[in-house]
């Protein structure tokens, strides 16, 4: 098992290695960079000038020189200063952490605490009308894009109750967090929700229909213990998986969530500092990302174990 | 009977009378509240000096003070609205070539030094590129080329002396643009945390979430501003801002977000808003680079002038909402639009659009081109509807005189410099005025040296005309001049003009002061004299 561990930490660090080189050298690559974009926005050229912002702000030393100050700045802590509000990134990042945070681990919980039941619902009443009607929901899940959900909600909300659940001020108390926060959560949660049902229910299928299924109902084992204490235990593997990478993916449901609600989290942060080729902001969030999926999968690994007595981590 | 007719009379006027009273006692501005209206998307730096949107300025007009402005109780920014502001009064010399102001006493900056003679040469200066400091960027510069040095008389009083007469100066310092910057702050301090005289102070300015004002206890106007603070969320989602207005979330919109279809949405469900719709002085044009060949041939860019529809191209855009005009915006809203009558004269402009594509086609038969050898070309434009909505009706119009038109999208962080480097062949455009004069018109879209001229047209000839209308101190002979000069660029096919765009601005009714131009979309945004009636 150590070794195990210590094998998986290296490859973690190629993993993020690898990523810090893809970003910087795509960012690079996108036409245009916030110097360009700095005078297009006055609507003049004078390469004089640019020449000098691109000076001030470092872009025109050579770019292995730029990776190593990025890299090294970051082994110190320092992610060096946001080119347009022209404040350390790493206190324009840090605020928002927490908000993108809080959503995303609300739309998680969302997405687990509705599809795992329904999941396993839909399986044990197969063919039923309520399979049927859980279907139905799943792939409406699955085909409506969260933005338009979020506009369908905000404008039911005004319709209907004359207020509108859009982010305005930091919330105080944990009732008001939840306020705010449940509703894009639930937009973007839906998606997933649908997928870990399907996923719930075809695991769940297939589990039901083992011999030590059979074997546990032949020996007079109750139906809520054969269906949740053997059958879901052993459905749940891939579901954990899905779990896993939907929390990756949360990441881009979540930029046009935090746009339609105007939350003001790290994803809508991110488009806005690739729009501006904000690079400091870009590949320092762009690190912070990966390393949140690296290490979620780490967890599911570790997860894998726990769940399942036989998978066995050796060196 | 006339007992009765005097019972009645003086009932009259004691209803008159109390009615009037009533009427004085709700306009009657009231202290207090927090104006809200969303920010459509994240400012680049709170530096006005540094913008050329009014993303920047719209949010940060308040903070600052001009040396005169435009009075906002009037329906148009001309001229003769233009009212004092850091400046009390001005006086031109008898020869027109230099003006001097008289500063209003006590004036002090947010950080509590006082504001000087000394303040208006440094801004000066810093927009005219003299200084040691340096704007990062600096749109307006060439504006200011005529000015050849400010002059401090004293702390309270500045002469600004020019090459040659431009009564227009006084239009171009009281535009939106062009606030006062202290000395004692640096440019790139300006930038994230401006220092002005303004109403109010920039409290709070979050990238991406909240731009948050606060009212100035020490402002130099007795009793001004009435609000406690202006709240702009940045909210980057129209249709969130919109339903936001509409939830009553905000007071006030974006200026000129409200496009003709999400102002009918707004009247079916906030039926008491109160919208100004109409031009905002910024004009969708053709443009096309005439040193690229086949486009350095005149005879290509005349049939392309010559196809364009524009009644099709405002039903479809605009509902018919907007204006068809030439370079200066069209009248009654603009000030300097040729009269219709002289505008039908004009090529592509002649009502009969099938007589004009016929001739087009004949100019495009005449080199060579027609049915079997079509010309393919590259239309670029900005990624943004109202770049490509038009973009695409041109590329329909364009078929009409055997030009194949493929568009090309191009990302609006790129845009701009695409377009400044002449990168294209033919392009769809949007241009902006801050203001309804010639001079910021023609000097920069047209003149040879301006780095915002993208077509490389230029006539020297016109230009010396461009100097001499800007010194006509005569408004009749000026804008006789004007109109010439306007049917000049429209026959050379400078940058054909296809329409001058409309949208507009909501506020719910308890906003009370706030009124905006006709006439340009820019410099409304002091805020100093809005209250909220609730």
């Amino acid at each position: 098992m150590g070794a195990y561990l210590v094998r998986r930490f290296g490859l973690m660090l190629l993993t993020l290695f690898g990523i810090s080189v893809i970003i910087f050298a795509l960012l690079r690559i996108v036409p245009g960079n916030i110097v360009d974009i700095l005078f297009d926005s006055a609507g003049m050229v004078d390469p004089a000038e640019k020449a000098r912002i691109a000076r001030d702000l470092g872009i025109d030393l050579p770019l292995p020189q730029q990776y190593v100050a990025w890299v090294s700045g970051i082994a110190r802590g320092d992610l060096g200063f946001s080119y347009v509000s022209e404040k350390p990134a790493l206190a324009e990042i840090l605020p928002r952490i927490p908000i993108t945070a809080k959503l995303a681990g609300l739309a998680l919980t969302f997405s687990v605490l509705i599809g795992v039941p329904l999941g396993v619902i839909s399986a044990v009443r197969q063919n039923s009308w309520i399979d049927y009607a859980l279907r139905v929901l799943s792939l409406s899940g699955l085909s409506l894009p969260s933005f338009w959900l979020g506009l369908l909600i905000l404008t039911a909300f005004v319709t209907w109750t004359d207020s509108m659940p859009i982010y305005s001020d930091r919330p105080e108390s944990l009732w008001d967090t939840l306020l705010l926060y449940s509703v894009p959560a639930a937009a973007v949660g839906f998606r997933s929700s649908a997928l870990v049902m399907r996923l719930t229910r075809s695991s769940m299928l297939e589990v039901l229909r083992q011999d030590y299924i059979r074997t546990a109902r032949a020996k007079g084992a109750s139906r809520q213990s054969v269906n949740y204490r053997h059958a879901l235990r052993n459905a749940l593997l891939p579901v954990v998986t899905v779990i896993g990478i939907e929390a990756a993916f949360l990441i881009g449901g979540l930029i046009v969530t935090e746009t339609v609600f105007n939350i003001p989290g790290v994803a809508r942060f991110l488009v806005e500092a690739i729009r501006a080729r904000d690079y400091p902001i870009v590949q320092n969030l762009v690190m912070l990302i990966a390393v949140v999926v690296v290490l979620v999968n780490f967890i599911v690994d570790m997860l894998y174990a726990a769940l399942d007595p036989r998978i066995k981590y050796s060196g | 009977m006339q007992r009765h007719t005097r019972l009645v009379f003086a009932s009259t006027l004691l209803l008159a009378g109390i009615a009037a009273g009533a009427i004085a006692q709700a306009q009657e501005p009231k202290r207090g509240g927090v104006l809200r209206m969303y920010q459509r998307d994240n400012p680049p730096s709170a530096s006005i000096h540094e913008g050329a949107t009014f993303s920047v300025n719209a949010p940060f007009m308040s903070v600052y003070n001009n040396l005169v402005r435009y009075d906002t109780t009037k329906a148009e920014d001309t001229l003769d609205t233009v009212i004092p502001d850091l400046a009390t009064k001005w006086s031109w010399s008898a020869d027109n070539k230099a003006l001097t102001f008289t500063l209003a006493p006590g004036v002090k900056w947010h950080d509590g030094k006082p504001f000087t003679s000394a303040d208006v040469k440094c801004t000066m200066d810093l927009v005219q590129g003299k200084a040691q400091d340096r704007l990062r960027t600096n749109p307006r510069k060439s504006l200011y080329d005529n000015v050849l040095e400010v002059v401090p008389n004293g702390p309270l009083e500045v002469t600004f002396k020019l090459g040659r007469p431009q009564p227009s100066l006084l239009a171009l310092l009281a535009s939106g643009y062009s606030p006062m910057y202290p000395c004692h702050v640096s440019a790139a301090q300006m930038r994230t945390n401006p220092i002005g005289t303004g109403p109010f102070k920039l409290a709070e300015f979050k990238q991406n979430e909240i731009i948050r004002l606060v009212r100035n206890p020490d402002y130099f106007k007795p009793g001004r501003p009435y609000l406690d603070g202006i709240e702009l969320p940045i909210i980057t989602n129209r249709s969130t801002a919109m339903l936001a207005f509409i939830a009553g979330k905000l007071d006030l919109t974006f200026p000129t977000e409200v496009t003709q279809q999400v102002y009918k949405d707004l009247m079916a469900q906030v039926p008491n808003a109160v919208c100004h719709m109409g031009p905002v002085n910024v004009s969708t044009n053709l443009i096309v680079n005439r040193d690229k060949p086949p486009f350095d041939n005149a005879d290509l860019r005349r049939a392309m002038a010559l196809t364009l529809d524009r009644k099709a191209f405002n039903t479809i855009i605009a509902e018919g909402q907007a204006k068809i005009g030439t370079t200066m915006l069209p009248k009654p809203e603009g000030d300097w639009g040729m009269p219709e009558a002289m505008m039908q004269t004009i090529v592509g402009y002649g009502p009969d659009v099938a007589k004009n594509r016929a001739e087009a086609r004949k100019l495009m038969e005449k080199n060579g081109y027609g049915p079997d050898k079509r010309l393919a070309v590259k239309i670029s434009t900005r990624n943004i509807a109202a770049y490509r909505d038009p973009a695409v009706i041109l590329i329909d119009h364009l078929k009409e005189i055997y030009i194949d038109g493929e568009l090309d999208i191009v990302e609006t962080g790129v845009w701009f410099g695409k377009v400044a480097r002449k990168d294209y062949s033919v392009g769809l455009n949007l241009t902006g005025n801050s203001i309804d004069d010639p001079d910021q018109s023609f000097f920069e879209n047209y003149s040879c040296n301006s780095q915002r001229n993208v077509t490389g047209y230029c006539n020297p000839e016109l230009e010396k005309q461009f100097v001499a209308q800007s010194q006509e101190t005569d408004i009749v002979k000026r804008r006789a001049m004007v109109w010439e000069i306007d049917r000049q660029l429209q026959e050379d096919v400078a940058r054909p003009i296809i329409l001058h765009n409309s949208s507009g601005t909501c506020w719910h009714p308890e906003v009370v002061g706030f009124r905006p131009a006709r006439n340009s979309s820019y410099n409304r945004y002091r805020f100093e004299n809005v209250w909220l009636n609730r």
